[in-house]
Parts: C-alpha cells; structure tokens; sequence
C-alpha cells in the first residue's frame, strides 16, 4: 500500500504543516506527526491504542513486581520476610492493579482499540474524542487509586469485603475506592464506542457473519462493560458512603447487611472475568486460523459462544458465595447455572482444535502462544467446575485451589492471549519484526514457568492453605518454594518481550504489510497503517477467514 | 502442634466420612477431566507434529459435518459433569442438615482468634476439641468483620458473620490435632487467626471437660491467648522491638508515675493501664504508643488478661511462644 498511487489521498489526509519530504513513506499513524501533543491529544484510535499500551505495559510492572514480592514472601512459613501489614498491603496492590489496571483494559483498550475499525473497515471509533476522553479518564483514576494504595497502605484486598473495608481498615479506603469507580467510567466509554463503532461503521458488505470473531468478542465484552459496569460503580459509591457517613447499607453495626456488597461486587466482578477473557478468545480465533492456515472451524458457533458466554456469566456471580451465608437453595441454582458456562467454553476449544485439524500448521510465537492459551484455558475452566460443585467449594473456598484456578484463567488465559495477540499484530502496530527465535524462547518460558509457579498452588488449596495467608504450616513450605521459583522463571519469561519487541521498534526489520499471510482488512493496508487507515474503499471478504485450507473443502493438498 | 512436620505433604488427612466422600468426588471428577482434556492436548500436539507446515499429509475435508459434531461436543461434556454437580449437591445438603442429637458448640470469631464454648459451659480459644464419633454442630457469630471457620481435615468451611449466626456440622470418625483456620481475610493478622482441632475419644472429651471447668477458675491459661490475640507481645515480650514495659512479675510491685506518686499495680492498676493507657503516665519519660483498649477488649477477656498478668512471673518468660 505504498508508493506513489495513493499518494493524492494522503495529501487530503496529512496535516499541511508537516513537509513531506521527510518522510520516507507514506503518512502513517506513527510518523503523520512528531510531537508530544499530537500524542496527548490524538484522537486517532491507534495511537490512542499505543497510549493504552504504554499505561497497562507500566500497570503490568508494577503488578508483577509486587507479585514477585508477594512469592517472596511465601518462602518462608513464618512470615520473616515483611509484617503482616506490609503482606497484606503487597497483595492488595497486586490485586487492585492487575485486576483493574491490567486485566480489564489489557486487550479491549489496546488491541480492540487498534484492531476493531481496521477489521470492519472503518477510519475511526464512532466517537473518537470519547475514545481519548476514557484514556484520561482511566489514567486520572488508575493514578490516584495507585497513589492511595501505595501511600494510604491499603490492606483490604482487592475485593474490599465489608465491614473490614468500611469500619475496620484504617486506611485511604475511600480515595482508591473513588479512583477504581472512575477507571470503572472509562470501560463504559469504551464498551459504548465498540458497540456504536460495530453497529453503524462497517464497511459495504461487512455483514456480522463476515466479522471477525475478535469483533464478536469485543462486542460481547461492551455488552459486559455497559451492563455490569454500572452496578459495580453503584457498590462502589454506596460503600464511600458507608465509611464516610454511616448511611447503614453494608455495615451491620448501622443496620447494613455486609453480604450485599458481595453480591453487588460480584454481579460486577464475575461478568468482569468474562471482560478479560473474551477478548483474549477474539486473539485466539484470530490466530489459529492464519497459522494453521484454514478456515476457522464452526465460524458461526464461535460467534454465538461469545454471546453465549456474555450472557450466562452474567446469572452466576453467587458461586463466589456459596459458603458465605447465601441460601442454600441459591447455591443451588447458582452451582448448577455455573455448569451451563462449560457449555459455550467447550464450544471455543473443540472449534480450535478442530480447526488445527487437517491444517497447515506454522509454529511461530503466536501460535505457541495460542496453544498454550488452549491448554492453560482449559485446566482453568475445568477447575473452575470444581469450585462450582458445592460439596468441593465448601473444601477450597478461599484457598490456593481458588488462586491457581482464576491465575490459570487470568494469566494462562487473558496474559497469554495479550503475549499472542502483540506478537501477532506487533509488525502491524510498529511497522517492525522482532526476533522469532526469541519469541519462541520466552513463550517456553512463560508456559513453564507459569505451570510450575500455579500447579502447586492446586495441591496447596487441596491440602487446605487458605489465600491471603502470610503465615503459613511447615508442611506447606516445599510447594510454596516451588511456587516462588516458577514465579522466577515467569518474570524472566516476561522481561524478554520488554527487551526484544522494544529493540525491534528501532532495530528491528521492516515488516510488510501482512507478514504471516493472514486473513482480515487488517493485513490489507501497509504495516504501520496509515493515519486515516484505508486509502481506498476497502472490499468486505465474502467469506471470513478464507485461508487456503478450507474445512468443507475436499482434496486440497499443500504444495 | 501436632500435625506432622513434613516439608512436603501431598494430600491431607480427611477425618469424617463427608471428607472421605469428598475426596472420592474430586477424584472421579479428576478421572472425568482427564478424558476430556487429554484427548484435546494429545491432538493438538499430534496435530502439530502430522499437519506442520511441509509435511506431506492429506489435508482433504474429514467429511465431518459441523452441526452434529458441535451439537455432541457442546452437551456429552455438560451432561457428564451434571453428573457431579448432582453428587456435589446431594453431599453439600446432607452437609447442611445437622441430625437431631447433634452437640451445640458456640463459636465467635473475631480479629484475631476464635472462642469456643461446649455446652456443658466450658470455653477455650484458638483450639476447638471434640469427642469423635458424635455429631457436632458448630453455631458461629462474629464481633466485628466476617470471618470464616475452616477445617481441612473435615472439608469443610462457612462464614463466621457478624449479623447473624451461621452454621455448619460434622461427625469425626478419626481421633487426632488437626489444623482450623480462619479462610476470609479479615485483617492484619489473619494469618495468625488459626488453630488446633483436637478430636478426642469420647472418655478423653470428659477428663477433657472437666480439667477445662477446673482451668476455668483461675483463667490464666485463657489469658495467655487474650494476650496472644491482641498482640500484647509484640510490645510487651522481651526481645520486642516497641520497648514496652515488661509485664512479667509486675503485679504486686510499686509503680513509680510521671507525676511523682507510687503506686501498687494491683488488678484496679492493670484495668485502668489495658483500657486507657494515657491514665497515671509512667516515670521515666518514654513515650506514651499503648492504643487505648476501651471500647476494644471485651470484659470477658480483660478478666482473663488480667488474670493472665496476675499470673505471670519469671516462670512465664521462659514458656515458648505458642
């Protein structure tokens, strides 16, 4: 898409002020314009995409650094390393950060924001100063809950339990709390420009079974952000007022009912599982079909399982109550509704596999990643019919076997997803390849170290550790000194990316437009793409994914 | 404790039948997951290995047609794991329909330790003990945050409440001192909020029973864990790193105050010292960082506390820390 063709259409697009002459291509996002205020106050989606990138990168630091504290810690039984309070304040800022600074914008924010008009062949968002307003608005807030955390020493865990959260804890409660309710704006934003974006911007004969799965599941993931998001504000609200004011909602002592926050913050917080790992679904489908280089399997049931998936997560949230003093007859139905969630989940994963079938397969990092992502998924998803059957709940509530279920979901699902989809889209986003050999070498890495770091957490919880413990019985100590090594390997695992995809934007190979081969409006314009996208009407595909190796095809041989 | 020491333990000691029952219901649900999962993975690396690109292979159309395929892969696997969701369930009610004869022991939770008491009046902190093979049901309450009462060895945990009383019960069949820990985080030390689970024969629950009623007098033994629950030591213990004054042999002795008087630490001293430490300022000029008690410590245990103190001389010093 370079050259002198298109040029005319540039010219109409660039800014005047800029001379051309230094530039050594066409005018793309990254090169249209060199100073900091055309990145502060950009309102082009990919660069607002970078923004979010460069934020959630700093957030991820900051996480897997107390994380690493955190494992530190627990090398020891007695709780030598730090006190008690410092324990407790580490693993809050591990949660707080991870779970709302990280997890939840990691891939809708980035790549959604990147990926999602170029897929439907579109210039922009629908509304794309919104678009830089929630970036500001997610930084004001992730800013000002992270200085409360680290400053005021917040020790409530990242769920904030009344009444610890609101009589108890002598700490900045409220200015975190007002800070994660603000973040919690910027998904609104976000969610409500995806969907108006998928709704009204596609282009000629982009019809929604031409859609890309990676759409299907950001939409789905909006739908989540519009719904759910509200009512956890709401929690959130109502508890700045209890502590604040004693207006006697959540604290028993005024009256308050303190299992309420529960429910309220987990008719958010369990649909938010969903906002992280959709979209990490959307990655998957995307990247399995180019490197197997067929077309994806059941394209139509991959579809509806998001919308599935989007809808059923969202009568399941008292699983996480089951032992909390929720009636029994709720449990019930929440036990056996947590079960139907495997119903949409085995769809995705058989679908995968069966597109590997018969394929063409190249093992690159992205597809290591994918395949990581599918197993490491499925051991989540399973353990996580485990908790949802009541008599084994009522064993591992609230121990290991919890924190090495959701990290094999939230890491081994959402981070490994995030890792396959950036190497996977790297060269569209810079415009540069990184080094396959060490992309092949840190996702081994990451696989390994991520297993040895949160299988033995499974045994810990089995064996009764409860989560949150600083101290802890001699008996666990061997598998919590496993746990922390694997943690090491995991953070080695993770600075490589930092180390060779940063090189690669300087030093790294010009990569064309679509380096893998790959299907998708995407790959059709040149690597970065240009400011304004598409310098030409771009054509829908009449099929999705339409790789060489089709599924209803017969006698089709690779060459 | 106990419990064995063990660096390494792979799997725990269960002690009723509901934990046996439970054992055997991960493990057939294990056997169920394996066959679900091993088949994918082993084909996906299959896969790998027989479809790499360059590998000649026939790649021509399986023939499979996708509706009954994704029909069959959606609802063989839900329908076997109702299997266990239905045997989940089943065991999970009869774990909540505690039988008539059930024993009623109390249980209040707070920041940091838990009290129990037995029926017949006796009460201990941080160690429940239990005659085996009768039915026990546990009724729970908390003083301030939510707490939760958890025993491995049974499988078995529930919320500890503050609004209202919660419930859980249990049969032993298995004599031992087990590990119980409180799994809702509930603060700084609630790590620390643990504690044994002693599970006697049904002769040594009575001898049990009435050396506990006999210990019940003097109190001193259960002041000694007021003292551990509140974090008295961290101050107060030598070798601490707040140079709090020692406690050990000081009631009886004259106390020597800021304002010139001396006066005798008696129980009157000590009560007005734990619930407002400010009162009758110490000579010697060091700060006053004591937080006030008052409105804190329950009387129950200010009793115990003191009684605890009373208690205590040089012989204390030397006893381990638990």
């Amino acid at each position: 898409m370079s050259g002198s063709a298109t040029t005319g259409d540039a010219h109409a697009l660039r800014d005047p002020g800029i001379p051309h002459a230094t530039l050594d291509r066409e005018a793309d996002y990254l090169h249209a314009e060199h100073t900091l205020r055309s990145w502060f106050f950009t309102t082009d989606h990919k660069r607002i995409a970078i923004l979010y990138l460069a934020s959630i990168t700093a957030f991820f630091v900051i996480g897997a650094v107390t994380a690493g504290l955190v494992r530190l810690a627990l090398v020891v039984p007695d709780g030598q390393v730090f006190t008690n309070d410092t324990y407790n304040k580490l693993f809050t800022i591990h949660g707080v950060v991870m779970v709302w600074f990280f997890l939840i914008p990691s891939i809708p924010a980035t790549f959604g924001n990147f990926l999602i008009p170029l897929m439907i062949g579109a210039r922009d968002l629908a509304f794309p100063k919104l678009n830089l307003a929630s970036w500001y608005v997610f930084m004001t807030g992730a800013f000002f809950t992270l200085v409360s955390v680290v400053l005021g020493g917040v020790d409530t865990g990242w769920t904030f339990y009344t009444p610890l959260s609101t009589a108890f804890s002598n700490t900045w409660v409220v200015p975190a709390l007002i800070g994660v309710t603000v973040v919690g704006f910027s998904s609104i934003l976000t969610g409500l420009n995806f969907v108006v974006t998928i709704h009204t911007m596609r282009a000629p004969g982009m019809t929604w079974f031409r859609l890309p799965i990676f759409v299907w599941t950001h939409y789905a993931t909006s739908l989540i952000f519009l719904l759910a998001t509200p009512v956890i504000t709401l929690a959130l609200v109502l508890l700045i007022l209890e502590r604040a004011f004693h207006i006697g909602v959540f604290d028993p002592a005024y009256g308050g009912d303190p299992v309420l926050f529960q429910h309220l913050f987990w008719f958010y917080s369990h649909p938010a599982v969903y906002i992280m790992v959709l979209p990490g679904m959307g990655v998957i489908s995307e990247i399995v079909p180019a490197f197997a280089r067929k077309k994806l399997f059941g394209y139509k049931f991959v579809a509806y399982a998001a919308i599935g998936l989007a809808s059923v997560t969202f009568f399941v949230w008292g699983h996480h109550m089951f032992v909390n003093g929720q009636s029994d007859l709720a449990s019930l139905a929440f036990s056996v509704l947590s079960f139907a969630v495997a119903v949409p989940s085995a769809v995705k994963v058989y679908n995968w596999t069966a597109t590997i079938h018969k394929g063409s397969l190249r093992l690159d990092t992205p597809m290591l990643y994918a395949m990581g992502y599918i197993g490491l998924f499925v051991l989540g998803g399973l353990t996580g019919l485990y908790l949802a059957t009541l008599a084994i709940n009522q064993h591992v509530h609230a121990t290991y076997f919890v924190v090495a279920h959701f990290h094999y979901i939230m890491v081994g699902g959402t981070v490994l997803a995030f890792l396959g989809g950036l190497h996977f889209w790297w060269p569209k986003f810079t415009g540069r390849m990184y080094v396959e050999s060490w992309g092949r070498i840190s996702a081994f890495l990451i696989f390994i170290g991520f297993n040895v770091t949160f299988f033995p957490q499974f045994i810990l919880g089995y064996l009764g550790m409860p989560r949150r413990y600083h101290v802890y019985p001699p008996e666990f100590q061997f598998l919590n000194i496993l746990s922390s090594a694997g943690s090491t390997i995991l953070a080695v695992g993770y600075i490589f990316p930092m180390v060779y995809l940063v090189y690669s934007i300087w030093f790294g190979k010009r990569a064309p437009a679509n380096p893998w081969d790959a299907r998708g409006l995407e790959w059709t314009v040149a690597s970065p793409p240009p400011a304004h996208n598409f310098l030409t009407e771009p054509k829908a595909p009449e099929i999705p994914y339409d790789y060489p190796i089709q599924a209803s095809e017969t006698q089709r041989h690779h060459s | 404790m106990t419990t064995s020491d063990l660096a390494l333990q792979l799997w725990p000691p269960a002690a009723s039948a509901t934990a046996v029952e439970t054992d055997w219901l991960i493990l057939a649900f294990t056997v169920l997951t394996l066959l679900l999962t091993v088949p994918v993975f082993l084909a996906i690396a299959w896969f790998a290995i027989r479809y790499r690109e360059g590998v000649r292979a026939d790649r021509s159309s399986s023939g499979l047609r996708s509706m009954p395929i994704e029909i069959s892969w959606m609802l063989i696997p839900f329908l076997l794991t109702l299997i266990f969701f239905a045997w989940g369930a089943r065991l999970f009610f009869i774990s909540k329909s505690p039988p008539a004869d059930a024993m009623v022991v109390e249980a209040i939770g707070r920041q940091w330790m838990w009290k129990f008491q037995h029926p017949t009046g006796q009460s201990e902190i941080n160690d429940l003990h239990i005659p085996v093979g009768q039915a026990i049901r546990v009724r729970m309450t908390s003083q301030d945050v939510i707490h939760a009462l958890y025993f491995p060895v049974l499988r078995m945990q529930m919320a500890v409440l503050p609004d209202r009383t919660t419930e859980m019960w249990f049969k032993a069949d298995r004599t031992g001192t087990y590990r119980m820990y409180c799994s809702e985080y509930c603060g700084t030390d609630h790590s620390r909020m643990d504690g044994r689970l002693v599970i006697m024969t049904q002769a040594e629950y009575a001898a049990w029973l009435q050396d506990a009623g006999a210990q019940q007098g003097g109190q001193a033994g259960a002041g000694r864990a007021v003292y551990e629950a509140y974090g008295c030591g961290n101050c107060h213990d030598p070798g601490a790193r707040v140079r709090a004054p020692s406690l050990a042999g000081l009631y009886g002795r004259p106390v020597a105050l800021a304002d010139g008087r001396t006066i005798t630490a008696d129980e009157t001293y000590l009560r007005r010292k734990i619930l407002n430490p400010n009162r009758d300022k110490l000579a010697g000029g060091d700060r006053q960082v004591m937080p006030a008690f008052q409105g804190v410590i329950a009387n129950d245990d200010l009793d115990r506390l003191v009684a605890y103190i009373k208690a205590t001389g040089p012989r204390a010093q030397q006893e381990d820390r638990r």
